[in-house]
């Protein structure tokens, strides 16, 4: 099976080579500027609302089941149809997402998710993070892709959460963790030459790694990876971005990606969350204050500033933005005015290479039983396989193996949004 | 120093040992020890009393210290007792609560910040409407049954609102606490199917809120309300059984007495044997070791404990802390100890005169900690995941600023060590407890000594204070 990936520098085409001889390749790769590639990938926590994102605006079930949820037809943001014919619109908060969506530069996949879906936050969230399902313990795909690029420098993946994420951990793989650059420095309760001194010490101590106790030995490393990018993350903290980005936590926490970009750290995976979407009650998607609609202006001004950023400062081009939500919601709204936990879900894909579009198809809202729907159709039920969207991720972005990765052939050519 | 052993003891039991519990403690034998922890009731309960007073941590308000209406006051007061409590199995238990039964501040005080300090941390003697924060009720109940805990916090006002139950009603039965009741309070994960979930909702409508509107933020009352009109009384059928003749199915009975639903499922999954095995297995990683894993048999006897008293806790731990199991000096030092305990145990070693509770808030949040603030009901990321290089940092930098707090005072204390460099190592040594200080002690040694000794009073602070935040910031002492 031949399949294809392409390389491009500095937004030029430069040629598309076949899958074969991967060493070659990745020397290429590496050759024609791919080392500067870089994954974000953005959680939604707590289970976004797919038909409140991408919404189906002439499904007559869409309104039924949702009477106070359902956002009305004249004021989503068209953004076409599905292969079905089936017309879709953004919720009408995500218009500078609808300005990356009409520059081709962001892509919708519809109905991503897999057999069985978990309801829980939690083993749903490992699950995705896993990309094993049903298997909810273990490494994650991305630490596991991570693992597969040799010695690893100690910024090569950074979340700004203060966890270190499921899908990064993996045997091997230290993840910087920097939620703020600017509480990640060396402070002293002494100065000058005697701040220095203590300085040398910490990192001499934290030298010894004690491997015959593992757990001591893990938080060692920790040290030490802390002691060895202090320096190199304060480069971060000089950034002056091109745009304003929002002052949110998202905002914030992307301003800090696009600074670690620019400044050239050598990250290859970020990690991003921004939280909130676990709308159990007064979900309000219409109202300009209400909670839905303040997740989708949280979601619109970070991914827009940033997107905006990166495009001013040439290294769009070098990114991928991935989202994920560890499960969609139920179609019909409960007596909460919300909704409660569901199935399958819409993820985006954003980039200056990204191949914009909408990808899937929509399910049919029509509680009949029909095949896009499960749980008595009162959830929407997976087309595409999440790891899929995975696979075409590794093996068209970051250039490894996602059947290795995986562990079996995910690969589905019409997912083609990179 | 304690007794080894009994200092393994304080660091599970309570917060680690400072001077004025060690002056206790060294009196005691073990089982006097475990005795005097378990049996707090009959120690006074007064650590509150103590706030403001000198000689101990103080407290930095914006404006009156406020703890049963200002969060960050009430944040406070909890670190406070941390330190100085005469009960620091209470206070432990309280936190291991806290995480199972995490509640999230903010989301509660969506109706106004007073109102959410309240309903999270108030002390019913001092809430002018008498009202009960869900951090007092698990405090007053720390040791109890889970069966009680569990219909507590099911009608908790706090909890009614951080899972929704406010809005469950009839016609839309709403899943969110029937879905943690199971996968988080009792069972587990892997022990529920979603039908039960669907029934455990219908369950639980109708156990709504009842809001007496005062004047404003800070004057409402907030109670549990079962309301009959809610609730859905067709029969709910679980996969697993309710009863104790086996019978999976809450039968039809009127609105009037759906209450009874809630408590007969409560009742049900409270004796549950998996639900004693995951609390036990909780119970094993928190207090004995989360590296080394139980041996075999160790979680089923602990299970049988609990099933036998009732769901009662105390039993469970008494047999804990009389295992050998727990004794093996094998675990000592096997956990990864939390922000909290961190924090903790680094005050009652290091010092805390003129140190105020406030300058520890910050440094939480940044190690991912923050009291009354877990990220989701699940609780914290326990383990390894308190230590990325970013929470690591902000353990090592709280050390930098206790050290600098109490640098005076620590050059003070190391005055008749100061003949030499190693004396004053050796000083600091016997005060911190890291897990091990032969790897690093060679490396602290020529810290200490660098330069020309002196024994100056610069040097003293300078260097004592230096150790602290080496000896604190280092690997070893993340480890309890």
């Amino acid at each position: 099976m031949i399949s294809r990936r392409q390389f491009v520098k500095n937004g030029a085409a430069a040629f598309t080579i076949s899958f074969a001889a991967p060493a070659f390749l990745s020397d290429l790769a590496r050759a024609q500027g791919a080392a500067s590639r870089n994954l974000v990938v953005l959680a939604l926590a707590g289970g976004n609302d797919g038909l409140s994102t991408l919404v189906p605006y002439t499904d007559p079930f869409y309104y039924s089941r949702r009477p106070t949820l359902a956002i009305p037809a004249g004021t989503v943001l068209q953004v076409g149809s599905d292969v079905n014919g089936k017309p879709l619109g953004l919720h009408p908060r995500l218009t500078g997402l609808r300005n990356v969506f009409n520059a081709g530069k962001l892509a919708f996949i519809q109905r991503v998710g897999y057999q069985n879906s978990s309801r829980s936050h939690f083993t749903g969230t490992d699950i995705w993070s896993v990309g094993e399902p049903p298997a909810s313990q273990g490494s994650g795909w991305l630490g596991r892709y991570l693992s597969t690029l040799g010695p690893l420098d100690p910024l090569a993946a950074w979340t700004t959460t203060g966890d270190t994420p499921h899908s990064m951990l993996a045997s091997g793989v230290g993840v910087a963790a920097v939620s703020n650059v600017n509480s990640f420095a060396f402070s002293s309760p002494n100065s000058g030459t005697e701040a220095a001194l203590e300085r040398t010490y910490a990192t001499a101590i934290a030298s010894h790694v004690p491997v015959n106790v593992p757990h001591l030995s893990f938080v060692a490393s920790t040290v030490q990876g802390a002691m060895q990018t202090l320096d190199r993350v304060a480069t971060v903290g000089t950034y002056a971005p091109s745009v304003t980005y929002p002052n949110t936590g998202l905002g914030s926490a992307l301003r800090m990606v696009a600074g670690a970009m620019a400044k050239s750290i050598g990250t290859k995976v970020f990690f991003v969350q921004t939280g909130g979407f676990d709308t159990h009650a007064s979900q309000d998607t219409n109202g300009t204050n209400g909670a839905y609609y303040r997740l989708m202006a949280t979601l619109d001004d970070g991914l827009s500033a940033f997107y905006n950023d990166l495009r001013n400062q040439n290294l769009i081009n070098d990114t991928l933005v991935l989202t994920f939500s560890e499960f969609g919601r139920r179609i019909s709204e409960n007596g909460s005015a919300g909704t409660d936990h569901g199935a399958a879900s819409v993820m985006m894909a954003m980039g200056g290479l990204a191949r914009g579009g909408i990808y899937g198809t929509s399910a049919d809202l029509n509680p009949n039983g029909n095949p896009t729907l499960e749980n008595a159709s009162g959830d929407v039920t997976y087309e595409n396989d999440f790891r899929s969207c995975y696979a075409r991720v590794i093996d068209n972005w970051l250039g490894g193996d996602s059947v290795s990765l995986l562990g079996g052939n995910f690969k589905k050519p019409s997912l083609n949004f990179v | 120093m304690a007794d080894d052993s009994i200092a393994h003891l304080l660091r599970r039991a309570g917060f680690g040992a400072s001077s004025d519990d060690l002056a206790i403690f060294n009196n005691l034998s073990y089982n006097q020890a475990v005795d005097r922890l378990l049996n707090y009731d009959s120690i006074p309960d007064d650590v509150d009393s103590k706030i403001g007073q000198v000689g101990f941590m103080g407290t930095t308000s914006n404006g009156a210290f406020s703890p049963n209406t200002v969060v960050n006051d009430a944040r406070q007061r909890w670190l406070f007792r941390m330190v100085h409590t005469n009960r620091p199995l209470q206070e432990k238990m309280t936190l291991f609560w806290h995480n199972y039964f995490a509640t999230g501040y903010t989301k509660v005080a969506g109706a106004g910040s007073q109102d959410g300090t309240r309903l999270m941390a108030a002390k019913q003697s001092e809430d002018p409407r008498g009202q009960r924060g869900q951090i007092e009720m698990l405090r007053a109940n720390a040791l109890g049954s889970l069966n009680n805990l569990l219909n507590l916090i099911a009608t908790d006002p706090a909890m009614v609102i951080w899972l929704d139950g406010n809005t469950n009603t009839k016609n839309a039965p709403q899943e969110n606490f029937g879905r943690e009741l199971m996968e988080l309070f009792s069972r587990g994960v892997g022990f529920y199917t979603e039908q039960d979930v669907y029934a455990a909702a219908r369950v639980f409508t109708g156990w709504n809120l009842r809001i007496t509107r005062g004047a404003a933020d800070g004057d409402n009352t907030y109670s549990f309300i079962y309301n009959a009109n809610q609730h859905e009384t067709a029969p709910k059928t679980f996969s697993f059984p309710i009863y104790s003749d086996g019978s999976a199915t809450i039968q039809t009975r009127s609105a009037s007495a759906g209450q009874q639903d809630g408590l007969d499922l409560i009742n049900a999954l409270s004796r549950h044997p998996e639900t004693a095995r995951r609390v036990s297995q909780k119970l094993y990683d928190f207090f004995v070791s989360e590296t080394i894993p139980a041996p075999p048999g160790f979680i089923d006897q602990l299970a049988t404990v609990y099933l036998q008293n009732g769901s009662n806790i105390k039993p469970v731990l008494q047999t804990i802390f009389t295992s050998p199991y727990f004794t093996d000096p094998a675990v000592y030092y096997s956990r990864y100890s939390w922000p909290i305990e961190f924090v903790v145990k680094s005050i009652k070693e290091t010092g805390w005169t003129g140190l105020s509770a406030q300058s520890a808030l910050t440094p939480l949040v940044n190690m991912g900690q923050q009291l009354l603030e877990p990220p989701d009901v699940a609780g914290w990321d326990l383990g390894q995941s308190w230590f990325s290089t970013g929470k690591m940092l902000a353990r090592m930098n709280f050390a930098s600023t206790l050290a600098s707090n109490q640098k005076l005072r620590l050059g003070t204390a190391a005055q008749p060590a100061k003949g030499s460099a190693q004396a004053v190592l050796n000083f600091m040594l016997s005060k911190l407890t890291p897990a091990n200080a032969s790897d690093m002690y060679g490396d602290l040694l020529a810290y200490t000594a660098s330069g020309t000794w002196t024994g100056s009073d610069t040097q003293l602070q300078t260097r004592a204070s230096g150790l602290a935040h080496l000896i604190l910031g280092s690997a070893e002492y993340q480890l309890v």
